[in-house]
């Protein structure tokens, strides 16, 4: 995958973004990046952006992550990853729908404009950053396929291919890596569908070329190098939940109240800060409540976490 | 020969401490600081314990006495990394806030064992010098059995916080068993001969 549409000159080097992007916030703008204005919808934000945290370093949200396909160490994805090929790249849309669809990630990007979301990732190990995401909101791609009225649940599928991921040939999850949301959330307006991070294009560390971004929960439900997403009428298990179902929930929405088996739930360490630094309240739904909240009305989330 | 090598030995064991040291006066951490002490610090732990384990089948092996000689220092640094372990998980990443830590401690079984093992070690330590031996005389080599138990443990605390099938814990796991078979061998041994004495 290649952002064609820029010359690698048109890129904004990263002191400059944060510059620009530092005087965005002093000024009470946050918006997509200049940059990326020609290709970037021009509708009123839908979500509330990141102000309070600052930015975590491109080196960490770059070089610190699980993507246990290379690796199950922090810094194994950025060490193991370097030269896995995503292009070609195809993904299928498939399932309880009128019209299977399959697109080229080259098309997928020229049909649906990027926007930049600088979202709070959280990790189910008690971790967090705030990362600049370029991506456009799943549901638009969703569409696309028109799914029946039997469509419940959506299923998503990353790429199995052990010659390339040293870490698929170990059973240590159960591959390829599956993950599901329930159709609503889906189709939120804050999910996305990734395809670059700080300006740039997508690196394969972090889930090049295609993933997912539900940034009200654990960051292990927003599957990396996606090959299928299927619409389902039962509620599909992901490989977490089969790994270990009394730790892993099909919902896994961030809530500081339930505790993980293994990982106090209610505070956060922020990536990149000093050893001295103290760790930070967690908030509900990951302080996406007034967003997403009433997905859940009337649900028992300590049961369904 | 001893005088040379055993603080030689002694200064080798601190070398880990010395590294991290360094590493969080000088920002050498990277992303997530604190969890890269914790894991320094209970990985020295875990390789102390072991290390002591190994000492008596070594003796035994070799019929070499030399090797008993720094089971005790071995078995105080294995304390001294689990007490700064500890102090990384209470002080440096909770602030010495007791209520999630009393919550963890009893409700995630990994923190449980985890402590646990570092209780059972006070004892050891307190009569690890050679005038305790002197006054517990063979309830002391009963007292310090507790080290196997100990071992158990922190092999299991590491067992329980990883989040999947991963290849170092089970390494640590197949040394501790290997450490603990030898000893039923030469408990059969000695059950075998007791008669003849």
């Amino acid at each position: 995958m290649k952002l064609n549409k820029f010359k690698s000159s048109e890129i904004t080097p990263e002191k400059v973004y944060k510059n620009r992007r530092k005087f965005l916030k002093d000024m009470g703008i946050v918006t997509g990046t200049a940059l990326l204005s020609q290709n970037i919808m021009s509708s009123a934000l839908s979500y509330t952006p990141e102000t309070e945290r600052k930015i975590t370093d491109y080196k960490y949200a770059t070089t610190y992550n699980n993507y246990y396909e290379f690796g199950t160490g922090k810094s194994d994805p950025h060490k193991n990853s370097q030269d896995f090929i995503t292009k070609p790249w195809e993904i299928t849309i498939d399932g309880e729908v009128e019209k299977k669809i399959t697109l080229s990630v080259d098309e997928i990007i020229n049909m649906f404009p990027s926007e930049e979301r600088v979202y709070r990732f959280r990790c189910v190990e008690g971790w967090s950053m705030v990362i600049p995401w370029l991506g456009f909101p799943l549901n638009k791609l969703l569409n696309k396929a028109q799914p029946t009225s039997k469509a419940k649940y959506v299923k998503f599928t990353s790429v199995f291919d052990p010659e390339q991921m040293k870490g698929q040939r170990f059973p240590v999850l159960d591959w390829p890596y599956k993950e599901g949301l329930r159709i609503d959330e889906a189709m939120h307006p804050l999910t996305l569908m990734v395809t670059g991070l700080y300006g740039k294009e997508l690196p394969n560390q972090n889930g090049a070329p295609l993933r997912l971004i539900v940034p009200w929960k654990y960051g292990f439900k927003s599957a990396k190098a996606i090959v299928n997403i299927s619409f389902v009428e039962k509620m599909p298990t992901s490989s977490w939940m089969k790994a270990s179902p009394h730790e892993y929930g099909f919902y896994s929405n961030v809530n500081p109240n339930v505790a993980h088996p293994r990982w106090s739930q209610a505070t956060e360490r922020v990536i990149g800060e000093n050893v001295f630094a103290p760790r930070i309240q967690t908030l509900m739904f990951n302080g996406y409540g007034d967003e997403v909240a009433s997905l859940y009305d009337g649900m028992d989330l300590r049961k369904n976490y | 020969m001893q005088k040379i090598f055993k603080p030689a030995v002694f200064m080798a064991c601190l070398i880990p401490f010395i590294v991290i040291t360094y590493q969080i006066f000088f920002n050498k951490l990277g992303a997530e600081p604190v969890k890269e002490v914790t894991h320094h610090t209970g990985n020295w732990t875990l390789r102390f314990i072991l290390i002591s384990l190994a000492m008596t089948p070594l003796r035994n092996i070799t019929n070499s006495l030399v090797w008993t000689r720094y089971r005790r220092m071995f078995g105080l640094f294995a304390f001294f990394y689990a007490s700064l372990h500890l102090l990384t998980y209470v002080g440096l990443d909770y602030r010495f806030n007791l209520d999630p830590i009393f919550d963890d401690v009893l409700n995630k079984k990994y923190i449980f064992i985890g402590f646990a093992a570092w209780l059972l070690m006070i004892p050891l330590t307190i009569t690890s010098n050679q005038w305790m031996v002197k006054i517990l005389k063979q309830n002391w080599k009963k007292l310090h059995r507790l080290s196997y138990l100990i071992g158990i443990f922190a092999v299991l605390h590491f067992i329980w916080l990883s989040k999947t099938i991963f290849f170092e814990p089970l390494i640590y796991l197949i040394i501790l068993i290997i450490l603990l078979v030898f000893r039923l061998n030469f408990l059969k041994l000695m059950f075998k001969k007791s008669p003849v004495n």
